[in-house]
């Protein structure tokens, strides 16, 4: 894939059900795979993105994601447009969370999102504004 | 060992089977998803009382070799065909997740 230009994908992730979440993750992993990268790269890759996927259902009723693929990394984007996050150093906190019990129940929103897809991945931005929404960018270095 | 060996000795009801010769590495227990996410490895075996259709994606994306759903929990609509089409070994048994664990470090240390 030397000097090749970076190859993208674009997924919409559906916010109205909580048990279709991981699915556009799943079809990345399905992806990088095809491609051939190495394995722990794509371990890393679907577990950040199935946490923000997660994250974008639980908060924003779902949202985009863009997968880029070039030579040395792999970036991930995610876009939404649901209430923001106040205070990202405290959202970034372990055990922190604002999810409802019924997602709790569920196995999820004990505030591990975030921490997971720092320890996950090389590089993690969040930009974000309350009353607008999210924008996660991402990667892992190959 | 193998999904197939603990299947047999632990007398597990299979709900889907897809690849019994799957080998397995490692044993991780947990009900917290996102912490199974974070911490389980590739190949390991996933005990959780978690019955959900997530509990699905954990297990497709961290490529673990099976899940045993503990205490005879009972699967959420759509769980079992969701196994199959993903290609997921998916068990269950009555016992507790320690008795289940203290059973698979037996047969892991064989």
């Amino acid at each position: 894939m030397d000097n090749a230009a970076p190859l993208e994908f674009h997924f919409n992730v559906d916010g109205k059900d909580f048990t279709s979440a991981g699915e556009a993750s799943v079809e990345v992993k399905k992806i990088l795979r095809r491609i051939g990268l190495d394995s722990e790269a794509i371990r890393r890759v679907s577990i950040a993105m199935y946490e923000a996927e997660i994250n974008m259902v639980i908060h924003a009723g779902g949202g985009e994601a863009d997968v880029s693929v070039s030579p040395d990394k792999i970036t991930l984007v995610m876009t939404d447009h649901g209430p923001g996050i106040a205070d990202i150093e405290l959202a970034m906190r372990e055990g922190y969370s604002t999810a409802p019990d019924n997602i709790r129940s569920l196995g999820f929103g004990a505030g591990m999102g975030l921490p997971n897809i720092k320890r996950y991945t090389d590089e993690l931005k969040i930009e974000s504004e309350v009353g607008k929404g999210t924008k996660i960018t991402m990667s892992v270095n190959i | 060992m193998t999904v197939n060996s603990v299947c047999e000795r632990l007398d597990l009801e299979v709900l889907n089977l897809a690849d019994g010769e799957r080998e397995i590495l490692g044993v991780y227990a947990g009900d917290l998803l996102s912490w199974v996410m974070g911490h389980a490895n590739e190949s390991d075996v996933l005990v959780t009382i978690m019955s959900n259709i997530n509990t699905l994606a954990v297990a497709s994306l961290l490529d673990l070799s099976c899940v045993i759903l503990a205490e005879s929990s009972e699967p959420d609509p759509g769980f079992v065909e969701t196994a199959q089409s993903k290609e997921i070994n998916v068990f269950r048994s009555k016992l507790t997740t320690y008795e289940i664990c203290v059973e698979l470090s037996r047969m892991l240390e064989e």
